[in-house]
């Protein structure tokens, strides 16, 4: 991805007297981490790919608010939450496409009580519609016949109950899907949620993600999918703990299905 | 002289359901402790989780094993309990086995044989209930929380269930006339011979199971309270108030928003008068320290908790050796919940500051920093408690009463506040990641 990648503003759009399909809410991980930005541009990619005219909200995007809230900081994400929702209805959104189910579930669930209502999809959602309405089309060569195991974000998962679209578009690779042992509703946590990605864990005999990445390993995977830049980090770092980097990839839906 | 036992049965029933009535009175008082929720929405949604939740125990079969065994236990329980229907008619009026005169035999015959094998599978699922929990030693059954009272508590259960069942298997086959009518008696018809063919010592035995059942029913009924075991009246209502939002959707304080408004609004004057009648409100506490901070339905969670340890089992943080258990915060607002019920008991209705609360006497910070909000204990209860929402509010006074945070995350809120990031980058670099390479 050496070309510059094209991600017009909802500025730009308004200026042109223009409404974009969808905002794209890039999330603070996919904005500033290193590994997640890739996710950002591999779902820019998909975008452009399907011709979809999206708009993201650039410097006046700010953090959801999210991490603040599960760590019980209310103020803050109220005060991040109404914030975001001045803006997004000042532009007039009514689609917001995302690749962190934080944000999904943050700016779908806990921003109606505040003012803020919006139709909310995540990455793997909206893939999928592109894939069945023909937008997008796959050559499914690239992984054909490779051994995926995908991990349940729990805030897309368990906590908004969607199991199928991740899964749904994995199979459009040809990939041969294997499920872990916990898998679904019963999916262990990758250890970042509730505000854990930005502290040391609590004292225990081992840290989560280590434990997950071993639910993954016993599935002898090629690649490990996610769906969440946390996940994302928690299971690479896992895959680095059990020295498996060599052999086993960590990668984004938008990231596989970017390149295939 | 006749009417001796009819007068000794209606007391001992007074009792037995008197005291009973004012243990539920107290469980009601206590729960009104805390705030109250609305939850007149979703009506169909509610009855129908009641229906598949409680009723139809559809989130018990998920664990194969204890969910069968639990619906032999549950079917028999409730089944059989029409028995006491005509034990309480016989013995307020003297009758004998009232059901022969109002049923036909063949029908009697075949309620009273169900029971009766309904009463062996009991029997069967109790001792494998209780092998798991004293020999097998189910790991989900050995945390730290599970010794001493809620141990026993357990064990005491199953016993209750075995005597009960004897009682009644017993009862029916020292009934002579019963045994001789040749209906419904599948299984008592092989104990009868134990007890020989004295028509006397017959009599006496029978009458003596038949007093020890209705009492040890109105006994069991009467432990119900003081143990895990409430569950089988919670279960119901607890499943009707449980949540009809997303798992992942938390509450919004609105104590807050107004707040916040007011903040965010660049024409509120900061210095202005409090509207008329402000004085009087209670300046609001930010989440919850103690059991009257939570809310109703979260207090009757804690008394409907049975203690399965389900949510301790898939909790990620206690699988991998951290202090929090979900069933232990649980369980923990219980016994606050009982302890400030007794206080108030004590001092004629109301509740004087005894020095201690839920946080920090019960729950550590240790525990609720170790959450990581899966909602793994959540999905995983049978009877749809919310332990989740419990940490949540108290994290919540934590960090809103307390500034009590861990470091890690002050500095990360700081950079939200700041930066709109949890990462010190400046919010004009958020579009950098499409320009580089």
């Amino acid at each position: 991805m050496s070309e510059e990648l094209k991600v017009p503003t909802m500025a730009e759009f308004m200026a042109e007297g223009k409404q974009p399909e969808i905002l794209f809410w890039v999330g603070s991980a996919g904005s500033y981490d290193d590994r997640a930005k890739k996710i950002s541009k591999a779902f820019v990619k998909i975008l452009h790919k399907a011709n979809v005219a999206f708009a993201v909200l650039g410097e006046e995007e700010s953090n959801t608010g999210d991490v603040a809230k599960r760590a019980g900081n209310e103020f803050l994400f109220q005060m991040q939450a109404m914030m975001n929702i001045e803006i997004l209805n000042a532009y007039e959104v009514k689609r917001i496409v995302t690749c962190d189910p934080h944000s999904y579930n943050c700016i779908k669930n806990e921003y109606p009580s505040l003012g803020g209502n919006y139709d909310v999809v995540h990455h793997t959602q909206f893939i999928k519609e592109l894939i069945s309405s023909g937008r997008l089309t796959l050559e499914g060569n690239t992984y054909k016949g490779k051994r995926i195991t995908f991990h349940d974000p729990c805030y897309l998962g368990r906590a908004n109950s969607e199991y199928d679209a991740p899964r749904d578009v994995l199979k459009q690779t040809n990939a041969n899907l294997i499920e872990m042992k916990r898998h679904k509703s019963t999916a262990l946590c990758c250890g970042a949620g509730g505000a854990q990605m930005f502290k040391e864990p609590e004292k225990g005999n081992m840290d989560i993600n280590v434990l997950r990445t071993e639910d993954a390993l016993e599935t002898k995977p090629d690649i490990i999918a996610t769906g969440c830049p946390y996940c994302n980090t928690m299971m690479t770092d896992g895959v680095k703990a059990k020295e498996k980097e060599g052999e086993i990839s960590v990668l984004d839906i938008a990231e596989l299905i970017a390149n295939s | 002289m006749q009417y001796i036992p009819n007068i000794l049965f209606l007391i001992i029933l007074a009792l037995g359901i008197g005291y009973f009535t004012l243990n539920i009175k107290k469980l009601i008082r206590n729960i009104k402790l805390g705030k109250a929720v609305d939850a007149t929405d979703n009506k169909g949604e509610r009855w129908r989780n009641m229906a598949r939740i409680a009723l139809g125990q559809s989130k018990m079969v998920k664990r194969p094993i204890a969910g069968f065994l639990h619906i032999v236990v549950y079917v028999g329980f409730i089944i059989i309990n029409i028995e006491v229907l005509e034990i309480i008619i016989d013995g307020l009026f003297g009758t004998h086995r009232v059901g022969l005169k109002v049923l036909p035999e063949s029908v009697y015959g075949f309620l009273i044989g169900s029971f009766e094998i309904l009463a062996v599978l009991v029997l069967v699922s109790v001792v494998i209930f209780w092998l798991r929990r004293n020999v097998i030693k189910l790991k989900r059954f050995l945390s730290s929380e599970m010794s001493g009272w809620p141990k026993n508590d357990g064990n005491i259960i199953l016993y209750f269930e075995v005597v009960l069942m004897c009682l009644f298997l017993i009862m029916n086959a020292t009934d002579t006339t019963f045994q001789n009518l040749g209906h419904g008696n599948v299984v008592s018809q092989f104990i009868a011979p134990w007890f020989g063919d004295n028509p006397d010592t017959l009599h006496i035995i029978e009458r003596t199971a038949w007093w020890l059942h209705i009492v040890g029913i109105l006994i069991f009924l009467n432990y119900l309270y003081y143990s895990k075991h409430l569950h089988i009246l919670l279960a119901f209502p607890n499943t009707y108030f449980g949540s009809v939002t997303p798992k992942g959707k938390f509450n919004n304080l609105e104590a807050v928003t107004k707040e916040v408004k007011l903040m965010m609004d660049p024409n509120a004057d900061p210095f202005a008068a409090a509207p008329e009648g402000a004085e009087d409100e209670v300046p609001a506490k930010f989440g919850a320290s103690d059991v009257m901070d939570l809310n109703q339905i979260q207090l009757l969670n804690a008394y409907t908790c049975t203690e399965c340890g389900r949510c301790t089992s898939a909790c990620p943080a206690n699988l991998t050796g951290k202090k929090l258990s979900p069933r232990k915060i649980m369980m923990d607002t219980r016994d606050r919940l009982e302890e400030v019920g007794k206080n108030i008991d004590a001092n004629g209705g109301e509740f004087k500051d005894d020095g201690k609360q839920l946080l920090g006497d019960y729950i550590t910070n240790e525990e609720l920093w170790a959450c990581t909000t899966c909602n793994a204990c959540v999905e995983e209860c049978p009877v749809s408690i919310n332990p989740l929402s419990i940490i949540l509010d108290m994290r919540r006074y934590l960090v809103m009463e307390q500034s009590a945070a861990p470091m890690e995350l002050n500095n990360m809120m700081t950079n939200i506040e700041n930066n709109g990031a949890p990462w010190p980058y400046n919010q004009m670099d958020r579009l950098n990641w499409a320009k580089e390479d």
